[in-house]
């Protein structure tokens, strides 16, 4: 797991109360209310500097903290966001 | 923006100035049910329904800490006035949020410089706290360049005069947000009236009967209607109305203070019964605590932290309890004549129990406010409480 994924299912995992794992989808197990979606939103924007756009917006890339760690790399294009291996 | 909050900032004395003019009016306003044309157009012209609407688009861009002192200058004089920034500042927060640059282009200098306003329109006889159960309909028109918009909507603010409305549906089951403007064939306004408060706020029930709107109005992708596009509207419409209550308290602890000092009963001036003093304490307490959680609330939506979301339910909640508290110490310690037509700390009163529904009932907002504080203990306690239920926290 990158630095990026790390910190985002921890945010997950507070936030959701359960153990979340980098390929869980949290919005399918029923673990968000409808808040968590703009509190998630605003994590992301202010922990990597960046703006989710409505183009951004596809429910896809939010889906579970891998989808999101892509979609941080492709926004910030930062090369100390590639995935480990 | 770096202004510090306060009548410095030439937004908020503007602001100060238009509430203290309007003061002797409010009264006639709510007995008659609607703010005049004029009003609006007043409104319009000294920046106030674009307050927070960036500059680039016609905007004043102000600070979240000026647009909370802008909406207790207001709410302190006429709740259904606040009420007016408010829903043209959720529906514009939300285009601003999640249009695309055509939908802002479009729709935001309009709804900054007043030719355009708007309203909100989610609630629904069978979805009020719970707003994830609407059917109002958002399907293909057949043409692919249109959807048809169908459904009956409850309790729209400014819904008798609104000109475009923000309206959440469901696409295929999944929530949606669509722009219709009212002037389009199939939009239909029943206009409430002698409802217990904002009685000048020209609420209406809208019918929309299988309305044709361009595709182009349909706001961000299916599936996130609700929890972003209404979600935005609502934490924006939660702060103003947080600051709406602070300016109601502040009102009601000046005017139930004013009224114990020169009131004489029996030889006595009310101020001097402890009772008496104990309630105007009481208030004001509550009142400055409001105001605390408020100006909290701004400052970390103004910083973008993630905690916003949960400080504005937080300042909200707070600020809907003092003010419906310091509204009815001053209808209590007025008497006769806080029960007067008329009645300044009445009509406070009646509109302050009205902020304990809107926007996330006070009960909504305890369970999401008790929900953060579980996170502290994550895996312990019972799971989160159904999300349907939490929409309006
Ligand atoms: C003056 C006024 C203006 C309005 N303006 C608008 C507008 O512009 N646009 C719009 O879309 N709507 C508007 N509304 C509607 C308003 O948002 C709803 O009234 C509100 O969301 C509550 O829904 P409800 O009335 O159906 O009450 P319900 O959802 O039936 O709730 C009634 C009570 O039940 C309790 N309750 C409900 N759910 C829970 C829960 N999960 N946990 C614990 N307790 C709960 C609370 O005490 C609540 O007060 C307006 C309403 C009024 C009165």
């Amino acid at each position: 797991m990158n630095d990026i994924t790390r910190e985002i299912t921890e945010f997950l995992s507070a936030a959701l109360r359960s153990e979340v794992g980098p390929d869980d989808d949290y919005f399918a197990l029923g673990l968000a209310d409808s808040l968590f979606a703009l509190e998630l939103v605003t994590f992301v924007e202010s922990r990597f500097s960046l703006t989710v756009e409505v183009e951004d917006l596809d429910l896809e890339s939010f889906r579970t903290a891998n989808r999101i760690t892509r979609f941080v790399q492709r926004k910030t294009g930062s090369p100390e966001f590639t995935e480990n291996r | 923006m770096n202004r510090a909050p306060g009548t410095g900032s030439p937004a908020v004395a503007e602001a100060a100035r238009f509430a203290s003019e309007v003061r002797g009016r409010a009264a006639a306003w709510d007995r008659e049910g609607g703010l005049p044309a004029g009003v609006l157009k007043e409104a319009a012209a000294a920046g106030l329904l674009g307050a927070g609407i960036p500059e680039r688009f016609g905007g004043q861009g102000v600070t979240p800490a000026e647009l909370g002192e802008i909406c207790a200058h207001l709410g302190g004089v006429c709740s259904a006035l606040r009420g007016l920034v408010t829903v043209q500042g959720m529906v514009a927060a939300a285009l601003h949020r999640w249009g695309t640059g055509e939908q802002r282009a479009r729709w935001l200098p309009a709804l900054a410089g007043g030719e355009l306003t708007a309203g909100f329109a989610a609630t629904e006889e069978a979805a009020g706290s719970a707003l994830s159960a609407v059917r109002t309909r958002i399907e293909d028109a057949g043409d692919g360049e249109h959807v048809t918009v169908t459904g009956h909507k409850k309790w729209i603010t400014f819904g008798q005069v609104a000109q475009v409305l923000l309206v959440l549906g469901q696409d295929k089951g999944k929530p949606a947000a669509v722009v219709v403007e009212a002037d389009r064939e199939g939009v239909s306004r029943e206009p409430v009236g002698g409802q217990l408060g904002m009685r000048a706020a020209q609420i209406a029930h809208i019918g929309l009967d299988a309305v044709r709107v361009p595709r182009t109005n349909l706001v961000a992708p299916s599936g996130l209607g609700l929890s972003h596009v209404a979600g935005t509207a609502l934490d924006h419409g939660r702060f103003t109305v947080a600051w709406g209550c602070v300016g109601m308290a502040e009102a009601c602890v000046e005017d139930a203070t004013a009224h114990a000092a020169a009131r004489t009963q029996g030889g006595e001036a009310l101020a001097g019964h402890q009772s008496v003093r104990a309630l105007l304490a009481k208030a004001a307490v509550e009142t400055a605590g409001a105001r605390e959680l408020a100006r909290r609330a701004a400052e970390f939506r103004s910083g973008g932290a993630p905690g916003s979301v949960t400080e504005t339910i937080v300042a909200k909640y707070a600020a809907a309890a003092a003010a419906a508290s310091a509204s009815s110490t001053a209808v209590q310690v007025l008497g006769s004549a806080g029960c007067e037509p008329d009645s300044r700390a009445g009509r406070h009163f009646r509109d302050a129990k009205v902020m304990e529904i809107i926007e996330g009932a006070q009960q909504v907002a305890e369970l999401h406010i008790a929900e953060q504080l579980m996170r502290r203990h994550a895996g312990r306690g019972p799971a989160p409480a159904s999300p349907a239920a939490e929409v309006r926290a």
